[in-house]
This record gives C-alpha cells, structure tokens and sequence, in this order.
C-alpha cells in the first residue's frame, strides 16, 4: 500500500501545480506529472509478485506473468499524452506571441 | 531485494524531481527535471515487468524534452513579481492536498494489496492469446488484436492532437485566389 500511497502523492504534487502555479509552462509541467502518476499506478495496479513480462519465452508458463492488459492500455495512454503536450505547448507559444508573457493572471483578453 | 524497495526509492526520486521542477526559477532547469521525473518511470516500468511501456515512455520522454525545449528556450527569463494572491493560493494549494491526502487513505485500504491483482480478464489473455492470435507478445496481441478498436481510437486522437497544434501554430491566413476557386 506504500507505493500507492506515494504514487498518489506524486499525482497530489501534479494537482498542486496545476491549482498554484501562475506560469503557463508550468501548469503544462504539472499536467504531465499527473499523467505519469496515473499511467504508473495502472501498471503498479498490475503488478503481480515474482512474476515475468507477459511475452511467451521457452519455459515461461502463462501463470506466472504479470496482467497484460494494463500495460496495453497504458501504451494507448503514453502516446495521446504526447500529443496533448503538443497541443498544450502550442497553444502556450501561441498565447505569448499574443500577450508576451506566460503569467495566466495577466492573460485576460480572451473573451471573444 | 524486493520489487517494493526499489519502487518505493525511485517514487521518492520522482517527488522530488517533481517538486524540484515546480519551485526552480529556471525554465531549462525545470524542464531537465521533469524529464529526470519520466525516466524514473521508465525506470519504474522495467521493475514492474514491462519492458514494452519502458521503451515507449523512453522514446515519450525524448520527444517531450525536445518539443519543450524547442518550443520554451528562446522565450526571455521572466520572473513573476511575487503577489499576494499568490502566495494565498499556494497555502491554500498545499492545504487542500494534505486534506485529499488524509482523506484517500482508507480508499487505497479497499484496493487488492500490491503483488496481487485482480486477473479476472486477463487471465484469458495469458492463457489463449498465443493460440488464438499468434503473438508471443501479449501486450501486442491485446493492442493489435483483442483491442485493436481502441488502437485506431488512440491513433484518431493523436492525429486530431497534431492537426490542432499545427492549425493553432499556422501564422499565414488561407485567403482566396484572384479567380475564386480557394481549393
């Protein structure tokens, strides 16, 4: 339970981030920490004791592998997290080329 | 030594990174740390028996150094004036995450203990994907065969993330030719 317990701690750092921070890079930042929490408590969730990687090797029984299916999911979830980081990266160059700062409390004119 | 002594040291190793990352002024600094943070996940992937996500979340981790670095480093050093409000929301901030904290404690009682996951599906996967998919990786026989919908999904939004950031980044306007045929 202790490595739950920490991994959520990370994720709680990640919200910190989010919910404190003035600067947009990082806010950004934050929402990836968030992400490797929670892609890591999935794969720590799947973790089963003195068990092997799920590929079939000669002489490895289907019994003592770890669950497969949590770390098919988590590839799915690496990779759109690269492409929202891109997302969030462009739109953050694209709001200082229009305001010339990165500070959200100075961000204001975004009303139509 | 077991599985845990090492998880527990490399999560340690990623809060601090994490809220190094977060109070360093330094913008480049920043950034190094939280790609020090993501390959400690990788790192944590390996001791958890997945060395596909470990290559992958390497690979995430390179892209995501590269973007960030390119996209932030020719911006000027700016240095936020500290205000009031702000230091509020940090207490605030820091509050709210211990209240969380303390109140998540029980939850984490319900899940199973760590080494003993559920395998209510999955154990189907271990045992028939060889035959029935011909993959000797699982992981693979699961994204490409049993889930292979959610594979064109993931594929749908990835596509859909970097068509956006490419129309947002788009600096001259589409504007129509003299003979009004825009296509």
């Amino acid at each position: 339970m202790t490595v739950y317990l920490l991994c959520f701690a990370l994720f709680l750092v990640g919200l910190y981030g989010v919910i404190a921070k003035r600067d947009l890079i990082k806010i950004i930042l934050s929402i990836g920490i968030m992400g490797y929490a929670v892609n890591l408590f999935l794969i720590l969730f799947a973790y089963k004791r003195d068990a092997i990687y799920p590929i079939l090797t000669p002489g490895a029984a289907p019994q003592v592998m770890v669950d497969p299916l949590p770390q098919a999911l988590v590839l799915t979830s690496i990779v759109i997290e690269l492409g929202t980081t891109a997302l969030l990266v462009a739109l953050a160059v694209r709001l200082y080329q229009k305001y010339g700062t990165f500070d959200i409390t100075k961000i204001r004119r975004l009303r139509g | 030594m077991p599985v845990e002594t090492w998880l527990i040291f490399t999560l340690g190793f990623m809060i601090l990174g994490s809220i190094v990352a977060l109070e360093i002024r330094d913008i480049l600094s920043a950034i190094i740390a939280i790609s020090v943070v993501g390959l400690g996940v990788s790192m944590a992937f390996l001791f958890l028996q997945a060395p596909d996500l470990a290559i992958v979340q390497f690979l995430f981790e390179i892209f995501a150094l590269i973007i960030l670095v390119r996209a932030f480093i020719d911006k000027k050093n700016h240095q936020f004036e500290p205000s009031s409000s702000s230091m509020v929301m940090t207490i605030v901030g820091v509050v709210a995450i211990a209240v969380i904290f303390m109140l998540s404690i029980p939850m984490f009682r319900l899940l199973p203990p760590f080494g003993e996951p559920l395998m209510s599906v999955s154990q189907h996967y271990l045992d028939f994907g060889a035959s029935e998919t011909g993959a000797a990786n699982l992981v693979a026989s699961i994204i490409l065969d049993y889930r292979a919908y959610d594979t064109l999904g993931e594929v749908t939004v990835l596509f859909t993330a970097i068509l956006g950031a490419f129309a947002i980044l788009r600096t001259t306007a589409k504007h129509k030719t003299a003979g009004g045929n825009d296509e």
